[in-house]
């Protein structure tokens, strides 16, 4: 008779736990992102300065990493409360897989984020102490600083979208790494850091064309917000292409080692050969989605309901049914319990080494023991499915934007836009790309919700539930956490925005 | 001191000068900085000193007491018939 596992975790702590991680990681995604994106932006307006010797563009550079200082200023520490949420609301978490986790964690603390401290410090006080040269050496390195920091942390979220590089030791309860270098450059690594890096430099670039656009309806700085608008659209349009293409990288990695979260990003329940990818229900791309997962018009790309109940390929490849998964994952956790119980006991070495056999062989399986019903594994379809057409819509629609209102500002080509003056357009056209970047934050953010979402209910695909993974803590408690950081969140932001708008509004010093 | 020593110890004086003056003659000259310093140090504070200390105890550490794995192992395989 098989046993039933029964985690005795009150269900409001799990929901109010994912809940606290979704909110602080939310927020601190707010800040990220214009740091990437801003450093790139200062970063080409230095380096005009150096080339030029022209006080313009010092000015202009300035003005931005003053912006840039505002954000980073507002940014720091942010992450870390992700850091105490682990240690407190997710201990099994941290514990089965810390070895691995916090490698990359500690990585990023202590060589990226002090590279960065290190390099903005010249970049702010150095002006009248370091060289031209080594100041503009400074700022780029500030922002590689920000962006090797970002490298880090998605190595360790790609780890929990497919874990690799790693060996499960029965003695400790906990996964250990066995390859640095398959963890730190495993691909789906690779595709989440180029998408991620270049969606946050969209938001650099329409930040950027934002502002310029209010001064430009304010008749202000003029000349700074023309030339800001040039390198901003340039760099936003370059990162948009960057971002659809590593995006459709991205999406190949999931549809292989994530297959269930791309069937629910697209409603996907009954899958097949030569799918279309929706738009909207109802309207979709020929063959879009088959391209999208498989690079191949003609690529099998399984359903909802193909991954619960089992499928085939036309390739002949099989996949097992939830309900088996869970039949293995249940042995592999019984076998656990036994040999450790074996060991403790001092068993005998064939008990011990027989139970360790079953542990290997259904391994891969082990977080499938913890579920109840094989409809478990399906994540939340309606989130991951508007969230991802919100985030890919949104990188669309910046692709049309960047490109338009850099034909409207170098008034090229000639026969659409050559009566075009960007500096004398109806106020409405200004407040169509101010407009654009709360729309920026949420393209962005819904890209991560896809992410965490699309990953439920694993939070190490395969390994480990949410259940599974968080502390046997009182609801309560967590709640309040929750409430406090809503509070003081808010209250930062508000901080933030009132401090940005007022640094914008004064504009750069001339 | 020889030479070639008090060359080198005056160089190394004067980069360690320059950095020092860098960050002095910086931070005194600070107008924005120095308010967004106080919103950094009073929320280093807040995360550190109130949220860390009240509200994030390390979870392990508290309720393992040292059998880290034994603990998780007893949260993880926690079997009824």
């Amino acid at each position: 008779m098989l046993q039933n596992l029964i985690l005795n975790i009150d269900a409001g702590t799990i929901d109010w736990s994912r809940a606290q991680f979704a909110l602080t990681a939310i927020y601190h995604w707010l800040f990220v992102p214009l740091t990437l994106g801003l450093a790139v932006i200062m970063g080409i307006a230095e380096t005009k300065y150096y080339r030029t010797k022209d006080e313009f563009w010092k000015e202009t550079a300035k003005f931005w990493q003053k912006l840039f200082g505002v954000n980073f200023a507002m940014g720091v520490a942010t992450g870390i409360i992700l850091e105490f949420e682990f240690g407190t609301n997710w201990s099994n978490y941290s514990w089965f897989v810390g070895d691995i986790f916090g490698a990359p964690l500690a990585i990023e603390g202590i060589v990226a984020f002090f590279m960065e401290s290190t390099f903005v410090a010249v970049m702010y006080f150095g002006w009248k102490k370091v060289s031209a040269g080594f100041h503009l050496a400074s700022t780029w390195l500030t922002g590689l600083g920000a962006t090797i920091s970002a490298w880090w942390i998605l190595v360790a979220n790609a780890w929990m979208q497919c874990p690799v590089g790693c060996e499960f030791n029965p003695d400790t309860m906990r996964n250990e790494m066995v390859s640095f270098a398959e963890v730190a450059l495993s691909p789906f690594a690779v595709s989440k850091f180029c998408h991620t890096v270049t969606s946050s430099w969209i938001i650099g670039a329409i930040f950027c064309v934002g502002v310029s656009c209010w001064y430009l309806m304010k008749k202000r700085h003029t000349k700074l917000a023309i030339e800001s608008i040039k390198i901003g659209a340039g760099v936003g349009l370059v990162a948009a292409l960057l971002a659809g293409g590593t995006g459709h990288k991205s999406g190949m990695d999931v549809a292989e080692a994530q297959p269930m979260k791309l069937a629910a990003m697209e409603a996907l329940y009954d899958g097949g050969t030569e799918q279309g990818l929706k738009l909207i229900e109802g309207i979709e791309v020929p063959y879009g989605l088959s391209i999208m997962a498989t690079n191949d018009p003609k690529g099998y790309v399984p359903g909802i309901n193909d991954l619960v109940n089992g499928y085939t390929t036309p390739d002949g490849k099989t996949e097992p049914s939830v309900e088996e998964k869970m039949e293995r994952g249940k042995k592999a956790i019984e076998a656990l319990a036994a040999y450790r119980k074996a060991k403790a006991e001092g068993a005998d070495e064939s008990i011990v080494n027989y139970q360790l056999s079953i542990i290997n062989s259904n391994m891969q399986y082990f977080g499938y023991g913890y579920l109840k019903d094989k409809t478990d594994v399906i994540p939340p379809v309606a989130v991951n499915f508007w969230a991802f057409r919100v985030m890919v819509g949104v990188g669309c629609l910046f692709i049309l934007f960047f490109a338009v209102i850099l034909a409207v500002t170098y008034q090229w080509p000639k026969a659409l836009f050559g009566k075009r003056d960007i500096t004398a357009l109806p106020a409405w056209h200004y407040w169509v790309a101010i407009a654009l970047i709360p729309l920026a934050y949420i393209g962005s953010e819904c890209g991560w919700l896809v992410a965490e979402f699309g990953r439920q209910p694993w939070t190490i695909q395969d390994m480990l539930p949410t259940w599974a993974s968080v502390s046997d803590l009182q609801s309560s408690s967590v709640m309040i956490t929750f409430f406090l950081f809503l509070i003081l969140f808010s209250t930062m932001l508000a901080v933030e925005i009132n401090i940005l708008l007022k640094q914008i509004k004064k504009g750069p010093e001339v | 001191m020889p030479q070639k020593f008090r060359t080198i110890y005056m160089a190394k004086e004067n980069f360690l000068s320059k950095v020092f003056h860098l960050y002095y003659d910086g931070f005194r000259s600070m107008t924005l900085g120095k308010t967004l310093w106080a919103i950094i140090l009073i929320k280093l504070f807040i995360i550190f000193v109130v949220l860390k200390l009240f509200f994030f105890p390390n979870f392990l550490k508290q309720h393992a007491d040292g059998n880290e794995a034994e603990y998780v192992a007893t949260q993880l395989l926690n079997i009824e018939d």
